[in-house]
């Protein structure tokens, strides 16, 4: 069975349906992907590389601006995405 | 589907009469008057305030006169202040059998109790004779909720319910969607959805307006837990919730009480106008349920992860297992194990068209799993609304 969901054709991200391990070896897009760390279950890994600045793309949606480069199959988390949601229904610049 | 055909042409998938009490001290009395016939689709609802509400006055009458309600017996105490003389008149005026006993009139508790059995006796042998009519998919309209979410929510059972509400607004049905509170980060991006230009500011309003209220009220949205459940943004968190609403274009925006005019997919606005006076918008699920009946839901749509286990009055509500572990736990309560997606077992969209078959059987007569453990879940509390604005309707 697939260790990842995705949500969206456009997805930058992919969603971990079970806990994986650091050094474990799954198939992103149906093609190996060693990963560097551990991806909780539930949590976000990157699909394929993401430049600093980019937007992350779950549900079709983007969900934030990635503030450092992502390569693929890393943790996409709160050390590497950050909200572009100003409260007031207003979206930050960039 | 057979229907049941009401004179003023909708059709019901169920046929409840209900005992409805206009006050709260009124509410023991109405209980006992549904108790020996409480499996035999009659069902209990009512107000508790003493106090006049326009809100309260106009779901009481949008849910009395539900295409999936047959009859209703109204209990008053007697001094309260709804207007249960209007009430009366409305619902008789929709064609059903109506009537209302005054325990401050009739002699008290059990000689109230007493004439309303037999009231309901003589109600159901009239239900039987409902004329019944060929129901399509078109006639149908279908509610969604979460409730107990948790990190499983956002990826299996709301996209799920997503897929379903697509393929339900495709055959032209009329789906509604809610929880403004739940959206809030997503407001540009549902707004990019909205069917006509003036619609989209409105959306955004709504949202807004979620925000401003439960700000006032101290509550944040995004709570510590989501990030250790994998959710990094608020958009994020907003968008696992709004994945409810599929793919289609949003055609406006209700009030509740509202009945969609016209096939499309709508949000329903849940959340009070005015300065912030009622306390929460929704004290729980069951309110929100209540609010999307009285839109004319046939049935509702309720996600859950960590495991609601409640039904409603007058509508069944299916159930849609996020967690498979939730699942396994409470199975009986559940109607949709979506969690067979993190098991590999299914995919979102097979979950998708299990939902949309399930709505079918429901909707021609099968139990849910609320329906059948006997859950008549009711509640409705002070709110007040302003009417929704021309630009938030289809023209």
């Amino acid at each position: 069975m697939s260790s990842l969901l995705r949500l969206h054709p456009s997805d930058n991200v992919l969603t971990a349906v079970r806990h994986l391990a650091p050094g474990e070896t799954i198939s992103i897009d149906d093609s190996p992907c060693t990963l560097p760390a551990a991806i909780p279950f539930a949590h976000k890994l990157a699909a394929r590389e993401i430049l600093a600045g980019e937007k992350i793309v779950k549900y079709g949606a983007p969900i934030g601006s990635a503030t450092r480069a992502i390569a693929r199959g890393e943790h996409v988390h709160t050390h590497n995405l950050q909200s572009d949601y100003l409260p007031g229904g207003e979206l930050s610049a960039g | 589907m057979q229907g049941f055909l009401r004179s003023d042409g909708r059709k019901g998938i169920r046929n409840v009469a209900l005992v409805v009490y206009l006050v709260e001290c009124a509410h023991h009395v109405a209980r006992e008057i549904v108790y020996p016939s409480r499996e035999h689709g009659v069902h209990l609802l009512g107000f508790p305030g003493c106090y006049q509400n326009p809100y309260a006055q106009r779901m009481l009458r949008q849910l009395c006169t539900h295409p999936n309600v047959g009859a209703v017996l109204l209990v008053s105490l007697g001094c309260e202040g709804f207007d249960r003389a209007r009430l009366l008149r409305e619902i008789r005026e929709s064609g059903r059998p109506a009537d209302v006993l005054v325990i401050q009139q009739e002699g008290g508790t059990r000689q109230t109790i007493a004439e309303g059995r037999e009231w309901i006796e003589r109600a159901r042998e009239e239900l039987q004779a409902t004329p019944r009519a060929l129901m399509n998919v078109d006639d149908l309209i279908v509610g969604t909720i979460c409730g107990g979410s948790d990190a499983t929510s956002g990826i299996t059972a709301n996209p799920a319910v997503g897929r379903a509400f697509d393929r339900l607004v495709g055959e032209g049905a009329r789906v509604i969607f809610e929880e403004t509170g739940e959206l809030i980060g997503c407001e540009r991006i549902m707004a990019a959805r909205a069917a006509r230009p003036e619609l989209a500011p409105e959306l955004v309003a709504c949202v807004d307006k979620a925000a401003r209220y439960y700000t006032a009220m101290g509550h944040s949205s995004f709570a510590p837990g989501n990030a250790e459940g994998g959710l990094t943004t608020q958009e994020e968190k907003s968008m696992g919730a709004y994945s409810k609403s599929g793919q289609s274009p949003i055609s406006g925006i209700l009030k509740p009480g509202d009945v969609p005019s016209r096939p499309g997919l709508f949000l329903l606005d849940v959340v009070p106008d005015g300065e912030v006076r009622w306390g929460f918008p929704n004290i729980s699920d069951i309110q929100e349920i209540g609010e999307l009946i009285a839109c004319g839901a046939h049935l509702t749509l309720f996600t859950t992860g960590r495991g609601s286990v409640v039904g409603s009055a007058i509508s069944p509500v299916i159930k849609i297992c996020a967690n498979p572990e939730t699942f396994r736990r409470l199975s009986e309560d559940m109607d949709i194990n979506a969690g067979r997606i993190l098991e590999g077992s299914a995919t979102l969209e097979e979950i998708g068209d299990e939902i949309y078959r399930c709505i079918l059987r429901t909707a021609a007569g099968a139990p849910t799993a609320s329906e059948a453990l006997g859950h008549q879940e009711f509640s409705l509390v002070y709110k007040s609304f302003d009417p929704a604005g021309p630009a938030c309707f289809p023209s």
